[in-house]
């Protein structure tokens, strides 16, 4: 199971450090905002790895409370440029 | 064990989506088709890490919580990626002359309904 774990923390870090580039480069606004919501998305996958790593569900209450501040980024987000241009 | 064996497929196939979601990002040409790749393989590795995660933890309450995670997720990111897709077109964004079909003007330049 320790292969499998660091495999997949593996996998995530390669795809954040895909993000990251993306990130940087933007070139607009919605780049960026395509980008954090996919980042947020690998941070809830890394803690539902952890959890299946440990057997241990104390972070999962986070998992939840991540997932819903991500919708709610995006869309805030993607208002505010929907009103000021990017 | 063979839960685990199982647990293990999943997560790593979720893992597998996920690199495939951020070489779309950082390799496909436009925004829309990067919206593309940011929401659908994403989405996809999200609920199978989390499917596997579930069958592996070993309380009930907690592998419920995995699969809330994963529900939720499935029901918000198209509406997240709708909002996306629509400020940045409103915004002017994202190299609208090089689209091929372009339904959305039809709809914004006709008269609102009452």
């Amino acid at each position: 199971m320790t292969a499998v774990v660091v495999a997949c923390m593996l996998g995530l870090a390669l795809t954040t450090a895909c993000i990251l580039v993306r990130l940087v480069k933007g070139p607009s606004v919605p780049d960026r905002i395509v980008a954090l919501d996919v980042l947020v998305q690998v941070v809830v996958a890394g803690i539902a790895v952890a959890a299946a790593a440990t057997r241990d569900g104390t972070y999962l209450a986070v998992l939840v409370a991540v997932a819903l501040l991500a919708f709610v980024g995006t869309v805030t987000v993607a208002r505010f440029v929907e009103r000021r241009g990017s | 064990m063979i839960g685990d064996v199982v647990s293990a497929v999943l997560m790593l196939s979720g893992v597998f989506f996920y690199v495939v979601a951020g070489i779309g990002l950082v390799r496909l040409p436009d925004i829309f088709s990067r919206m593309h790749a940011a929401t659908k393989p994403a989405t996809l590795g999200l609920a199978l890490v989390l499917l596997g995660a579930a069958i592996r933890v070993d309380d009930g309450s907690d592998a419920v919580k995995l699969l809330l995670v994963g529900a939720f997720t499935l029901l918000t990111a198209p509406v997240g990626a709708h909002m996306i897709g629509r400020s940045t077109y409103r915004a002017g964004a994202g190299g609208l002359d090089e689209l091929v079909v372009d339904e959305l003007r039809d709809v914004d330049e006709s008269p609102s309904p009452p």
